[in-house]
């Protein structure tokens, strides 16, 4: 599913260079739930932004659902993004003035569907978020946990490969943490792949494999038994 | 290629910004308002220049003569110079295909009488050629022909206002006129857009003027008008040629500007032209220099814009838009703005025309209009102005990076 080699990625901080990534092997199957742990400054988001082709590492390789990602134009990169990756963000990044429905749908825009096939399909993953009563609603009108939620729907809605999770309770309460967790266990029950970035034992405790990073090297790769968060709904 | 869902997300982002749209906008709409105007002032300007000389033919040239002030191949000066039938003969075959229409004339005042009605008009004796040179509206009865000159027929096409006070509205046609003691028959009445003295003429046919007045075959003076393909400079260099001719046939000095004068609309109309395009340029330059500052503020506006919306763009390239389509986003935006506003100033520019051209009048500017074409230009440019205007904006937005608009700050 997902296979990385001899990954490296500096940054250039005024006359030095910083090196974030020192080599990163790493080998993700279909179906994992995965942990990515590490103190800020270990490189993990570098990691995951590298995997979500917003950034492009140095040298090494990525092999992304048997597509080598490389030398990728902006062009090209859209369209993965598109067709392989759904986004978690911390602060969710819905659009302001779109109401959840809309911000559901965007992706599939950019993949050429139809307004009404789109609506269609967004009515569907926000139902299956539990939102569909709140589609018209404005995301300043929602709550934290229900932003999330309409979040993971448009991550969900292009059907992608690989979901990626920045810190996807980062900026939330330890219930609400908890109802976002149980619902990505289902998602990854129902086969879904997902990578999740966090710095928070707890919630990596609830992905069954946890890989922790620092200083640019993967210290430790284990699999864990998977604890279950309670959902609160 | 109509994407309906494209224009969703622009109208959307505008509604969202309705202020900061609008103020956008406000310079382009400015810029606008300001060249409409200013172009439908000189337009009116222009009409006001044809509508002065609507009296005559533009393409008109006027032969009259005078006293010499030169003496010349031994004759002396102050001798009269007088045109004859044969002279117009001369001028109309020997310059048959510069000229276009032309016509001797004899001038005479009369006492006209109808009834007991009485007045003092000018009388005109003319050749059929002189309607079109004169651009007289015959509305009822018919000119004087050519049948008239051959038999020297006492027939005359009186002006409008000789009917109406003559007549008191009753119509003119075959009733006799008497002019100083002799009995005409009116064939014709006519109307002219040169003013009322214009319409208190009564025409006559030159020969039959030239019997009864003096017995002679003497002219006043001879119209023409010159072959209307000519250019204002042929049309000038034709009537130089034709003054030099004349002077020759009359032993009158080249530099006497006495004898022989000629005048001739073209070289009127050449000034008329120059200055009317000077202003025109000079009009182009401060509109288009004013809708610049407009693109200019526009362009400003729509980085602003950019920078504001960075995060939702890195959102969008996050979800899998093509630079292509943030592009056309932006640009779509600043072409719309642009072109919208650049017609609200049209309207608006059109409507103060439209209010204002009363009170223009009074400075000698007819009918400020704007034309079609104009309106056709305009919105071309405004397209292109808001191209311009958007384009490096959407460059930039373009080039956001995802990675770096979804930091979290």
């Amino acid at each position: 599913m997902l296979e990385i080699n001899q990954l490296h990625k500096s940054y250039a901080i005024g006359d030095s260079s910083l090196h974030v990534l020192k080599g990163i092997d790493l080998s993700v199957a279909k179906g994992e739930m995965v942990a990515i742990m590490g103190s800020s400054g270990s490189g993990k988001s570098t990691l995951l932004n590298i995997i979500g082709m917003l950034d492009e590492a140095d040298s090494g390789e990525y092999v992304l659902d048997s597509v080598t990602i490389k030398n990728l134009t902006e062009k090209k990169a859209a369209i993965y993004r598109n067709k392989f990756l759904g986004f978690i963000f911390q602060s969710f990044n819905l659009i302001n003035y779109k109401n959840a429905l809309e911000n559901v749908a965007l992706p599939l825009y950019y993949q050429g569907l139809k307004r009404k096939e789109r609506q269609e399909k967004a009515r569907f993953h926000l139902q299956k978020v539990g939102l569909l009563d709140w589609q018209t609603h404005l995301p300043s009108e929602l709550s934290g946990g229900q932003k999330q939620r309409v979040a993971i729907a448009r991550a969900l809605a292009s059907n992608p490969k690989l979901l990626l999770a920045d810190e996807p309770t980062g900026a939330l309460d330890t219930t609400t943490s908890s109802d976002i967790m149980a619902f990505l266990q289902q998602l990854n029950d129902e086969g879904k792949t997902i990578l999740i970035v966090t710095h928070e034992e707890d919630i990596a405790a609830m992905c069954k494999r946890i890989i922790r990073l620092r200083d640019g090297i993967i210290m430790e790769d284990k699999i864990v038994t998977q604890v279950r968060a309670e959902p609160h709904v | 290629m109509f994407d309906i869902d494209l224009w969703r997300e622009i109208f959307q982002s505008i509604n969202k910004n309705r202020t900061r749209s609008l103020l956008s906008g406000f310079t382009v709409t400015f810029a606008i308002l300001l060249f409409t105007i200013l172009f439908g002032l000189a337009n009116g300007l222009n009409n006001t220049f044809s509508k002065t000389f609507v009296d005559e033919a533009s393409n008109a040239i006027f032969i009259r003569t005078g006293k010499t002030s030169k003496a010349h191949k031994g004759l002396q000066a102050g001798r009269r110079i007088q045109l004859k039938n044969q002279d117009f003969v001369y001028i109309k075959e020997d310059f048959d295909s510069e000229t276009e229409y032309i016509a001797s004339k004899v001038f005479k005042n009369i006492t006209a009488s109808y009834k007991n009605k009485k007045n003092n008009y000018s009388l005109i004796a003319v050749n059929p050629d002189n309607q079109y040179v004169e651009k007289s509206k015959v509305y009822s009865g018919r000119y004087v022909n050519q049948l008239d000159i051959d038999n020297q027929t006492k027939v005359i096409v009186i002006g409008r206002l000789v009917e109406d006070e003559l007549f008191s509205r009753t119509s003119a046609l075959g009733k006799n006129i008497n002019l100083s003691g002799i009995s005409y028959k009116v064939v014709g009445v006519f109307s002219d857009d040169g003013g009322d003295d214009e319409e208190r003429i009564i025409y006559m046919p030159l020969s039959t003027a030239q019997q009864i007045y003096g017995n002679n075959d003497y002219v006043d003076q001879i119209n023409l008008t010159y072959n209307p393909d000519f250019d204002y400079n042929q049309a000038i260099d034709f009537g130089l040629d034709l003054e030099k001719k004349l002077k020759n046939r009359f032993n009158v000095a080249s530099n006497d500007q006495r004898a022989i004068r000629i005048f001739n609309r073209a070289m009127q109309n050449k000034g008329i032209n120059q200055m009317t395009s000077v202003l025109g340029i000079l009009i182009l330059i401060i509109g288009m220099g004013t809708l610049i500052a407009g693109v200019i503020g526009i362009s400003n506006i729509m980085i602003f814009i950019v920078k504001e919306r960075t995060k939702e763009i890195g959102i969008r390239k996050a979800l899998g838009a093509s630079p292509k389509s943030i592009v056309s986003i932006i640009l779509i935006e600043s072409i719309l703005i642009t072109t919208l506003a650049g017609y609200l100033g049209l309207l608006v520019g059109v409507g103060v025309l439209e209010w204002a051209s009363p009170v223009l009048k009074t400075y000698f500017i007819t009918d400020p209009s704007v034309s079609k074409s104009l309106v056709i230009s305009a919105t071309l440019t405004l397209i292109g102005a808001g191209t311009l205007a958007g384009y490096l904006p959407a460059k930039k937005a373009s080039k956001i990076k995802p990675i770096v608009a979804l930091r979290d700050d």
